[in-house]
């Protein structure tokens, strides 16, 4: 069953195509993994799912509801929910308060603080902390809770291991494993190949834009995904080298 | 000299009812709103129309000027502020300057150039007072303005702290993409945030209105103690506001007990230690966190100049 489906989408940042022409379909309980180099668009493409960034063509269909041009502060209260890249967490507000803005959208849902807080422990002593005082996982993880706090049908993760420690990434891991099981739809990009197999239904890797691998993730070996990371597997078209 | 520390103290009061709007405004929506004075100003004659022409109190008449000072900061966020933001941090600026030149002139245009004041309207209260051990005695009016000051800045915080849509003005204010991320209409938070400045504004006019006099050009001098009660307390922090605005009133009370002309330049010289602490002492936290706060000062003095 379709959940999200997004047809021949094109972003722009200027002048600069950063998406170009990508499509695909995700299944409800998918989990996606978004790959691909610096500057292949993923965040980008996040963000245009998100509403934060509007396509300048293409469409987005979410349970076949057109919701291409919706603002990104209604598209979570219709169920997507994106942890940004970078966390952008509100520093001058408590873990509390930031997790209480995720509720703004009114979704109805299992979720609420003290179930962040169980899924989180780590958080617990840092209740009434401001999150500028946090560190990096404990940044993260309210990054993730206050996303949870909406009962998104759909989680995008932004690159939830950027600037955490390869411990501190495990113990994030760790704590997403039982959402990654329970059946919410999830897109994640991620830097770190072994890590996004290990956890995806799903590989997509994008190149320069452009969607160049598409497969599920048991079909696809990491030397496959690699080349198409680096735009190995094309036809060497005389610019590879110089 | 506990008498001028009193008197400083809840001539403080009504520079932070002032201040209120100002500082609000500034930590919301980043914005300095040079025509914050004038707004008073107008309210303040809205309160007079209704005093003098339909004999309404000006108690009463409060609830019909505050929603219509909201609605005037609903409509000024969302058609004038909005789209000037979005010509950079200089133009909301630029903007709130030439709306003020506009606002003071319509209203000299409609009202002439008499003084008015609203003391007529409220009976005894604009010269009743307690008399404190010692031979003090404090207005009425004043107490009352220094009780407003404390539940105004007191509520506002609570309001931003505690309170979902509080929270949200707060969240937008940091971030408004992230804002939108978790769900915020951020257009919505920040014209609601001027709605609500709006309303402080209006109860500083009607404060300015009843201890004292004003006319279609008294609005300046007011941006200016506002502007000065606001960065002396700390621009944007609201229990600063308060502070600041005792500040500035001890320093003037203080000025004229050491010289006649004291009052003006006490204030000033205060306001201008404190701006210069801040720049070059304490690493300009606020001021140059912001560079545009040096303009909108360069700003108020011209718009302080430029009154007659």
């Amino acid at each position: 069953m379709t959940i999200l489906s997004v047809q021949n989408l094109d972003v722009r940042h200027g002048l600069l195509q950063a998406v170009r022409d990508v499509s695909f379909d995700l299944a409800k309980g998918d989990v996606l993994a978004l790959v691909g180099a610096n500057g292949a668009g993923k965040t980008t493409l996040l963000r245009s799912l998100a509403g934060a960034h509007l396509p300048a063509a293409g469409r987005i269909l979410l349970n076949d509801q057109e919701l291409t041009l919706v603002p990104s502060h209604r598209r979570i209260a219709m169920g997507i929910a994106l942890v940004p890249e970078g966390r952008r967490l509100f520093s001058q507000m408590t873990v509390e308060e930031n997790l209480l803005l995720g509720k703004t959208s009114g979704r109805l849902g299992d979720w609420t603080i003290d179930r962040v807080f169980s899924a989180f422990p780590n958080l617990v002593p840092r209740r009434h902390a401001k999150t500028g005082h946090l560190s990096g996982g404990e940044q993260q993880a309210t990054a993730i809770g206050r996303a949870l706090m909406s009962n998104p049908d759909i989680l995008l993760l932004d690159e939830v291991s950027l600037g955490l420690s390869p411990l501190v990434v495990d113990r994030v891991y760790a704590q997403l494993q039982s959402l990654l099981t329970s059946g919410t739809t999830i897109i994640l990009v991620e830097q770190d190949l072994g890590r996004a197999m290990g956890v995806a239904s799903r590989v997509i890797c994008m190149l320069e834009g452009r969607v160049v691998l598409d497969s599920p993730a048991k079909n696809v070996t990491r030397d496959q995904v690699t080349k198409a990371y680096f735009g190995l597997h094309r036809a060497n078209t005389g610019r590879a080298a110089s | 000299m506990i008498d001028t520390l009193i008197q400083g103290i809840l001539l403080g009061g009504y520079y932070a009812v002032i201040a209120c709007g100002l500082s609000f405004m500034f930590s919301v929506m980043r914005i300095i709103n040079l025509a914050h004075g004038s707004l008073a100003v107008a309210a303040a004659y809205g309160l007079w129309l209704l005093a003098s022409k339909f004999g309404i109190s000006p108690f009463a008449g409060l609830l019909i000027v505050l929603p219509a000072m909201a609605a005037i900061g609903w409509l000024l966020q969302r058609y004038l502020l909005e789209r000037s933001a979005r010509g950079g941090a200089l133009l909301p600026i630029l903007t709130t300057f030439g709306l003020a030149i506009v606002i003071d002139n319509l209203m000299f245009e409609q009202f002439g150039a008499d003084t008015r004041s609203l003391a007529p309207f409220i009976g005894s209260l604009s010269y009743d007072s307690w008399e404190l051990p010692g031979g003090i005695y404090v207005g009425k009016l004043a107490v009352m303005t220094m009780a407003t000051a404390i539940a105004l800045l007191g509520g506002l915080q609570l309001f931003l702290s505690r309170f979902a849509l509080g929270r949200a003005i707060r969240a937008t204010a940091e971030d408004p993409d992230t804002a939108g991320l978790v769900g915020i209409d951020a257009r919505k938070a920040n014209a609601l945030a001027a709605a609500i400045a709006m309303v402080t504004v209006g109860i500083a006019g009607a404060f300015l209105a009843m201890r004292a006099t004003f006319d279609p050009y008294s609005g300046g001098p007011q941006l200016l103690f506002a502007f000065e009660a606001a960065v002396i307390g700390g621009a944007g922090s609201l229990w600063g506001t308060l502070i600041g605005g005792i500040v500035l009133g001890l320093a003037q009370s203080l000025g004229a007990q050491v010289h006649p002309q004291g009052f003006l330049i006490g204030g000033h010289v205060v306001f201008l230690a404190v701006l210069f602490a801040r720049l070059f002492l304490v690493g300009t936290p606020i001021i140059g966190r912001i560079g545009f706060t040096k303009t909108g000062f360069a700003k108020i003095r011209a718009a302080i100049r430029s009154t007659p």
